[in-house]
Order: C-alpha cells, then sequence, then structure tokens
C-alpha cells in the first residue's frame, strides 16, 4: 500500500511563507483562501518567549472527518491516502468546513481578484469556474502525484511530481513521500526524529508529521 | 509578517452556517415536535404546520448552500452523512404528515410522528458531527436538541390548538409540555456539565456560561409557570406563556448553539522547539 504523507521539520521552518505563496501560484486560489499558510505562534512570558512557525494544510486525514459528513459524496479519498473534492458533485454546503478539526476548507461563492475589479493574467488563466460555490482545500497537488503513476518518478524525490509547497521550502523543511515505504524519506525522518500530529485525539489520523527533536519516534 | 490572510493562530466562529442553517434546526425541531405532538393529542390538521415548518427550514437552508440547483446531490451520501438522512426522512415525513391529514387517519399520524422523531435525531446527529467545532461535537448536545425540539413543538402545539380553537388544552397537553420542558432543562445542565472535557475555546465557555445562568432562570419560569397552567388549563395567559417560552427560548438555544458559541477547534501543538533545539511545553492559542 502507498500512503502518502507531508513531514513538517519545526526545527526548520523560518516563516518565510514561500510554501503559502507557492501554493497560491500553483492552485490559483483567490484572495482570502489559503490551501497553505504558516502560522505564526509566540509563547511564553519574558524573558523566556518562544516563538513557533507552524505550516498548517488539509491533512488529508485517515479518518477524515470531512469524507463522514459531505452529503454528496464529493468528498473521497484516494487508495494512496490523499483528500479529495469532486467538484462537480459539491453543493456548497460547507458541512465539511465545520467538520474539519484544522480549518483548512473554504468555500468562495464569487469571483475575486488580488487587485481590484479585473483579474491579472495569471489570474486569468487559473481560474476554474467550477470552484466557486463549492468546497476546495489542499490536494497534495494531485495532478502532480497523478502524473506519477503515469511517468513513474517518485512524489517527495522527483520535484515534478511533489507538491508545490515541498519544492518551494528554501529551509528544508518540508518534506513529503510515503510513509508506507520503510525506505521513504519521510519514513526515515519520522524513525529518526520525534514527532506528533495535531489533535490526534480526535481520531482523525492525519497524514502531517511534525518533527521537533532528535530521538527514536514519539 | 500578517499578510491579508492571518498568520496568527486566533480562530473565532465557524464563518460559513449563518442564520439560515441556524432556521433549519429552528424550524426543523419544532416542526418535528408540533408533528408529535399532534399525533399524542390525535389533532388532524396541526400535522401540516409541522410539516410546513421543517419545508420552510429546509427551504432556508437552499438559500445557503453554494450550488442550490445541485440540492438533489444530498441524497448521495447517506451511508455516513447526517445531511443526507436527514434528507432522506424528510420526504417520507412530508407524505406521512400530508396523508395523516388527509385521511384522518391515526396510523399514519404515528408514522409522522416516528419519522419526526428521526427527523430531529438526524438534525441533533448532523450538529454533533461537526468536529471542528467543540461545543457542536458534545455528545450530550444530540439529547439535548432532541428534547428542545419536541418542547418547542409542544409549546407550538398547545399556542396553535388554543388560537385556532382546535381544540381546548386539557390537563394532559399541559403535562406532556411540562415535562419536555423539564427534560430540555436537565439536557442543557447535563451538556453544560460535559463542556471541560471538549476543549471548547474559553470564549464559548464564558458565553455559554452567562448564556447558561439568564436560560436557568427561565426554564425554572417556564416549568413553574406549565405547573401552574396543568393545575387549571383554562387560564389561557398561563398556557400561552409557558407555551411562548417553550418555544422561544428553544430558538434562542438553537440559534446561539449554531452561531454564537461555534467557536472553531484551536490549533495546538503539544511541543515548542526552543532556541538551541530545546523542547519546551506546546501550546493552544485560545482564538
Amino acid at each position: 500500500m502507498t500512503r502518502y504523507v507531508m513531514v513538517v521539520d519545526l526545527r526548520r521552518c523560518i516563516g518565510c511563507q514561500t510554501c503559502t505563496a507557492a501554493c497560491k501560484v500553483a492552485n490559483g486560489t483567490p484572495p482570502g483562501v489559503q490551501w497553505r499558510r504558516v502560522l505564526d505562534l509566540e509563547t511564553g512570558s519574558y524573558p523566556d518567549v518562544r516563538r513557533t512557525f507552524l505550516p498548517v494544510s488539509c491533512m488529508h486525514c485517515g479518518n477524515p472527518p470531512c469524507l463522514a459528513a459531505c452529503p454528496t459524496g464529493a468528498t473521497f479519498k484516494h487508495e494512496d491516502g490523499r483528500v479529495g473534492i469532486r467538484y462537480d458533485l459539491c453543493i456548497g454546503c460547507a458541512y465539511c468546513a465545520t467538520a474539519c478539526p484544522y480549518h483548512q476548507r473554504f468555500r468562495v461563492t464569487r469571483q475575486s481578484f488580488a487587485y481590484g475589479s479585473e483579474p491579472t493574467p495569471e489570474e486569468a488563466y487559473k481560474f476554474d469556474s467550477a470552484r466557486l460555490g463549492v468546497s476546495s482545500k489542499c490536494t497534495f497537488c494531485s495532478d502532480r502525484i497523478d502524473l506519477a503513476r503515469h511517468t513513474g518518478r517518485v512524489p517527495g524525490v522527483d520535484p515534478e511530481v511533489t507538491p508545490a509547497c515541498v519544492n518551494s521550502c528554501i529551509a528544508g523543511a518540508l518534506h513529503f513521500g510515503d510513509r508506507d515505504d520503510p525506505t521513504s524519506n519521510v519514513s526515515r525522518l519520522l524513525e529518526q526524529n520525534r514527532h506528533f500530529r495535531m489533535h490526534e485525539e480526535l481520531g482523525t489520523d492525519p497524514g502531517v508529521y511534525y518533527l521537533y527533536a532528535e530521538g527514536d519516534r514519539t | 509578517m500578517s499578510g491579508a490572510f492571518p498568520t496568527h493562530a486566533a480562530l473565532g466562529r465557524q464563518p460559513y452556517w449563518d442564520w439560515r442553517a441556524a432556521s433549519n434546526f429552528m424550524l426543523g425541531g419544532s416542526g418535528a415536535g408540533v408533528l408529535v405532538y399532534a399525533a399524542v393529542c390525535g389533532e388532524r390538521v396541526l400535522g401540516l404546520l409541522g410539516a410546513a415548518l421543517i419545508g420552510a427550514g429546509l427551504l432556508c437552508v437552499w438559500f445557503e448552500i453554494g450550488r442550490p440547483w445541485r440540492a438533489l446531490n444530498a441524497y448521495r451520501h447517506s451511508a455516513t452523512s447526517w445531511m443526507s438522512r436527514e434528507a432522506t426522512v424528510a420526504p417520507l415525513l412530508f407524505a406521512s404528515a400530508l396523508g395523516a391529514a388527509w385521511l384522518d387517519s391515526p396510523a399514519l399520524r404515528w408514522l409522522a410522528a416516528a419519522l419526526a422523531i428521526a427527523y430531529v435525531y438526524c438534525q441533533a446527529r448532523m450538529l454533533n458531527a461537526g468536529r471542528g467545532i467543540p461545543a457542536w461535537r458534545n455528545p450530550r448536545s444530540v439529547p439535548l436538541l432532541v428534547a428542545s425540539g419536541l418542547a418547542e413543538g409542544a409549546g407550538l402545539g398547545v399556542l396553535a390548538g388554543g388560537f385556532w380553537g382546535l381544540m381546548a388544552p386539557p390537563l394532559w397537553p399541559m403535562v406532556l409540555l411540562t415535562a419536555l420542558l423539564s427534560a430540555r432543562a436537565l439536557a442543557f445542565w447535563s451538556y453544560r456539565r460535559a463542556l471541560p472535557k471538549m476543549a471548547v475555546p474559553g470564549r464559548a465557555l464564558r458565553e455559554l456560561s452567562r448564556f447558561g445562568r439568564v436560560s436557568g432562570a427561565v426554564d425554572v419560569l417556564a416549568i413553574a409557570v406549565a405547573i401552574l397552567a396543568t393545575a387549571d388549563p383554562r387560564i389561557a395567559p398561563l398556557v400561552a406563556a409557558s407555551a411562548v417560552i417553550a418555544a422561544g427560548s428553544g430558538w434562542i438555544l438553537k440559534y446561539s448553539l449554531v452561531i454564537r458559541w461555534s467557536y472553531e477547534q484551536p490549533y495546538a501543538v503539544p511541543v515548542t522547539v526552543a532556541r538551541g533545539g530545546q523542547v519546551a511545553p506546546g501550546t493552544r492559542p485560545e482564538g
């Protein structure tokens, strides 16, 4: 089996938002919609203050609450663990958005542009009317992963078949690959580092792992 | 660092379901309650009011969804989705309510009542499956919504019966209303007690606490008035007051649950990375 996951090294992320920008360019998301972003968390009190950059996106859960909630079957799971949306089936009820504990569902009902009422050439090129009025989210750049099947290239290793955010990360904080392959980059990282997944207690089996220290597993 | 979209972890209320979605829970629950009340009282026409309320609630939702002309797709996933199940029960309920009124059939009235209970249960589970909202995923929201719907329906039933002169409120409908009001008060108390386990954001807890104090007083008042009205159902103002409170407070409760307390699940990290690679305690921004 294949289970694609993302691994985020919190020790490396510098909060530059390059992944955020790369995602917007690659997927043409409208203003106000960010399938990926980096949270900037400040904790502690002077003089012991910490700042944590926390990249968040759809967790592509193994047990996605959005899938169970969806009344149309528009939300579905690929065999390799990715969670997708069939825009042509979605009715835009946003039930999935309330079911997602990671706030990674978005719905826009009208077209909008970054600069005034006219689209930039890039926005005009990327505009997809099928995404209006329906739910949308990170797909792990599904078109690229699907390309891997036909070309034999390896997601997470070959940039052409790796999510745009991972390719763009300047700090090497983002990694993508097959967790079920013990020789994959993500399996090695998870083996060698302590990590957590967000809101595991909700039973969602999220597919995004956060590394925070060297050492065996969690 | 902040751009057009916040990079801080603060979260607010869910932005997608507004008064139209809340109306579905308010009208749908009340409508189901009216249908149950009509069956218990053997009332022929009242069930139509219940069906109309449910229809109005669904119409509100129809105006909210992003692609209304695809609404029939909502029937495609009843295997797991409580929204699909709600949609599946609705037409059966309409048919049985209409048939009960048309044929004056007690069997169809009870069938409609059973479907109404299924409908309000689907609604309650639907809200409970919204796991991104801690105040919703509290499992005790299910009995709360069911009890509230039945109490609202009984209140509206008593009101409509008195208004139309269809039925002088005899003793036992008032006893039923009193029992349902008590059940709802108990369910809300139980719901609030379970909230601390749900990681409900502080703002929602504070609002719930304020609401709880007022609502507790209203519940006591409503039950006291209903008991007084039970003692002599011919005192119309008492009957009307208990009925209005039963329906009105239920609607306020549901509106608050769907809109006002719908703070999203906060982000959380169990550990943070300190300078030099040391591990430090985590954080759970309140939002």
